[in-house]
């Protein structure tokens, strides 16, 4: 589904990946651990396509597509997802609206019908179940004076709404209290398919616990440095990111 | 000085109305017209018109009248609003046109004429009204309709009547053989304790280069409240120039909403006086602008009475080489005390080569007051954009999206639903398109 090869990127003029492979199949769970700065959120935006960032080396296949030449929108309708670190605050679009312009946009550019607001209001019901998501928070406007919960289980509940093929979560866990963290992980689990793959971005195990990766990877200094199964998450927990720069030095050093 | 012989200053010379037979009205038109002379058109080095020049003005000459302004067909199409029915005065090219307008059935209590009527009918109550200015210092296009408006619209509404219904008055700029100078002067007087909401709109049919010069005043009696909506939609080529002038006394409201959408050289001069204790003025406007437009706001409160209050919030927004100002500037006089003042001007350049000036300015010279201020001018949130495009919206649409929610504020208020929803459409039709990647 989803291969990088030999990824270098550049941000405000300083290399950030340095040569990042990785290659996710449909149906599978990668985890991507890492020290702050290592570069996770970049390449989680270089994925979904956010501006200022320059790829200088390697390649990204989506799909058997080019990744990089499409849009944002583009990836989007092409079943790309991206959960924001920092989700933004949008005064003034309402956050139904939103979603349903967005998931519509995405239908459209793939051939298939657009809902209509009865059909689309039946499918936020469905969605909404077990989310515990204030509903009100939906006629709000987006993401506008929501708790950092809120925010990021609403990242959850747009992900949940747009099916994505391939989602990609950034730190989602993050700043959760231990219900909230239960809550995003029923979320992810519940969207768990033989079709689609995720890519959890996290500087802690803990997620971990409740959303067994079928992978784990480690970034360091822009590259991956060492990949395993879901028990790596946890000798990273005991013994730190300082361990697998020890046992890799010649790699880390190159 | 060749400012004289300016084709602007010739044409409205040439355009001087002919005699009137009432006496004390040609005297008051004749000393305006010769203070517009002297005084000519204003220039930058007045406060009032640092960032509006109107050297491209002087050099154009307008014909007096649109000779068949009476007669054009005129399909009511081009100024219906949803959901507004009733009363309304329509002017086309600046002529009051009785087929259009719909005075029959007046809700008691709402008294409308055509200016033009009432000066042939019973001129003596308007000399107060009409000839006071010309011996006050004014404005070069405040003299210029003292001398030349010879029509508008007088509304009265008595003591405690309240008027749901709104009062439209529609001015369409229609496409002529020539470009036609247009003036109207407009008086609305609530009693104490009446009520109205009132639609002023300015609306375009096909494409001219008019120029319209309006002057309206509102005073409102004790516990008055009004409720106005102006809707400025000209034609891309127009030159508008309107002032609005508000007396507020004692408790009474204005609750205002005003969109600029049109023209080529638009300004818009508002000013409120709170003169009566615990008046309040609520001011919501917004401006889109494109190509080459120049649209100038100058929002001008006094406080005069104790514990008035205003709170205006502004947008603007500029896309193209259109050059947007905003001059929002409150006076809290000596005894104004408790005064609470509150003015909020937020503005978004979609381009380089767009430009927005504004012009905070907030003096208090009385205790007790409460007073906020801020003017901001920045372009769209790049984070915000990119997360909408990353749900899948277009580039295009999530810019358009992020433009109406900026300024959404400006419309919230507005009434009925399909009134504003209509407002927002007129916006987005206006918002650019081609500079979508
Ligand atoms: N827009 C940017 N401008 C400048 N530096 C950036 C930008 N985005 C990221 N960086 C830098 O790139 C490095 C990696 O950042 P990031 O990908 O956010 O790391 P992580 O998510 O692993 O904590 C950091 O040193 C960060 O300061
Ligand atoms: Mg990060």
């Amino acid at each position: 589904m989803l291969k990088i090869d030999n990824l270098h990127v550049r941000v405000a003029g300083r290399e950030i990946l340095k040569g990042l492979s990785l290659q996710v199949n449909a149906g599978e769970v990668h985890a991507i651990m890492g020290p702050n700065g290592a570069g996770k959120s970049t390449l989680g935006n270089v994925l979904a396509g956010r501006g200022g960032y320059e790829v200088t080396q390697g390649s990204v296949a989506y799909g058997g597509r080019d990744l990089l030449q499409l849009e944002p929108e583009a990836r989007a309708a092409a079943g790309v997802f991206l959960a924001f670190q920092y989700p933004v605050e949008i005064p003034g679009v309402n956050n139904t609206y939103f979603l349903r312009a967005a998931l519509n946009a995405q239908r459209k550019a793939r051939g298939e019908a657009e809902l209509d607001s009865r059909e689309f209001l039946q499918l936020v019901r469905e969605k909404l179940k077990g989310m515990q998501l204030p509903p009100e928070l939906m006629n709000r406007a987006v993401n506008e004076g929501f708790s950092g919960g809120e925010k990021k289980r609403n990242e959850i509940f747009q992900m949940a709404v747009l099916e994505p093929k391939l989602a990609i979560l950034d730190e989602t866990d993050s700043g959760l209290d231990i219900d909230a963290l239960k809550q995003v992980a029923e979320g992810v689990n519940a969207l768990r398919d033989p079709k689609r793959a995720f890519i959890l971005i996290t500087h802690y195990q803990r997620l971990l616990d409740y959303i067994v990766p079928d992978f784990v990877h480690v970034l360091a200094d822009g590259r991956v440095v060492e990949s395993g199964g879901a028990h790596l998450a946890q000798e990273l927990e005991a013994h730190g990111y300082a361990w697998v720069r020890e046992r890799k030095p010649a790699e880390a050093a190159a | 000085m060749s400012a004289s012989a300016a084709p602007f200053v010739e044409s409205m010379r040439a355009a001087a109305l002919p005699a009137s037979g009432i006496g004390w009205l040609d005297a008051a038109r004749h000393e305006a017209m010769q203070a517009f002379l002297s005084a000519g058109l204003p220039d930058t080095r007045n406060e009032l018109w640092k960032y509006t020049a109107l050297r491209a003005l002087e050099q154009r000459g307008y014909s007096a009248r649109d000779e068949s302004a009476s007669t054009r067909m005129i399909d009511e199409g081009t100024f219906a609003l949803p959901d507004i029915e009733g009363t309304r005065l329509v002017f086309v090219n600046g002529v009051f046109r009785a087929d259009l307008s719909r005075l029959d059935d007046l809700p008691q209590g709402l008294s409308v004429q055509p200016l033009s009527r009432a000066l042939v009918e019973n001129p003596e109550p308007l000399r107060f009204l009409l000839s006071r200015h010309a011996t006050e210092p004014r404005d070069s296009f405040a003299s210029l309709n003292a001398a030349l408006a010879s029509d508008g619209v007088l509304v009265r509404v008595a003591p405690a009547a309240q008027i749901e219904a709104p009062l439209r008055i529609v001015h369409l700029g229609a496409q002529a053989e020539a470009a036609i100078a247009c003036h109207a002067r407009n008086f609305v007087e609530l009693g104490e304790g009446a009520c109205l909401r009132l639609i002023e709109h300015y609306a375009a049919l096909g494409e001219h280069a008019h120029f319209t010069n309006i002057a309206c005043e509102y005073v409102l009696q004790k516990s008055a409240r009004i409720d106005l909506l102006a809707l400025q939609d000209s034609a891309v080529g127009a030159a508008l120039f309107r002032r609005s002038d508000f007396h507020l006394h004692e408790d009474a409201q204005l609750e205002l909403h005003a969109l600029e959408l049109g023209g080529a050289l638009a300004r818009h001069e508002l000013r409120i006086a709170l003169d009566g204790d615990r008046s309040r003025a609520q001011t919501r406007g917004a401006f889109a602008l494109r190509g080459r437009q120049h649209v100038d706001t100058e929002l001008l409160i006094e406080h005069h009475g104790r514990d008035t209050a205003s709170d205006s919030l502004w947008r603007g927004v500029a896309d193209g080489r259109a050059r947007g100002v905003f001059h929002g500037a409150i006076t809290v006089h000596p005894g104004a005390d408790g005064a609470d003042a509150q003015l909020s001007n937020k503005n978004l350049l979609l381009s380089e080569g767009a430009e927005i000036d504004t012009r905070p300015a907030l003096e208090i010279h009385a205790d007790e007051v409460k007073a906020a201020h801020g003017a901001t001018i920045g372009q769209l949130d790049e984070h915000a954009l990119f997360y909408l495009r990353s749900r899948g919206l277009p580039a295009e649409t999530a810019r358009i999206l992020l433009v109406r929610a900026f300024c959404a504020v400006a419309l919230s208020g507005v009434e009925p639903q399909a009134l504003r929803e209509h407002c927002d459409a007129l916006l987005l039709a206006h918002l650019p398109r081609e500079n979508a990647q």
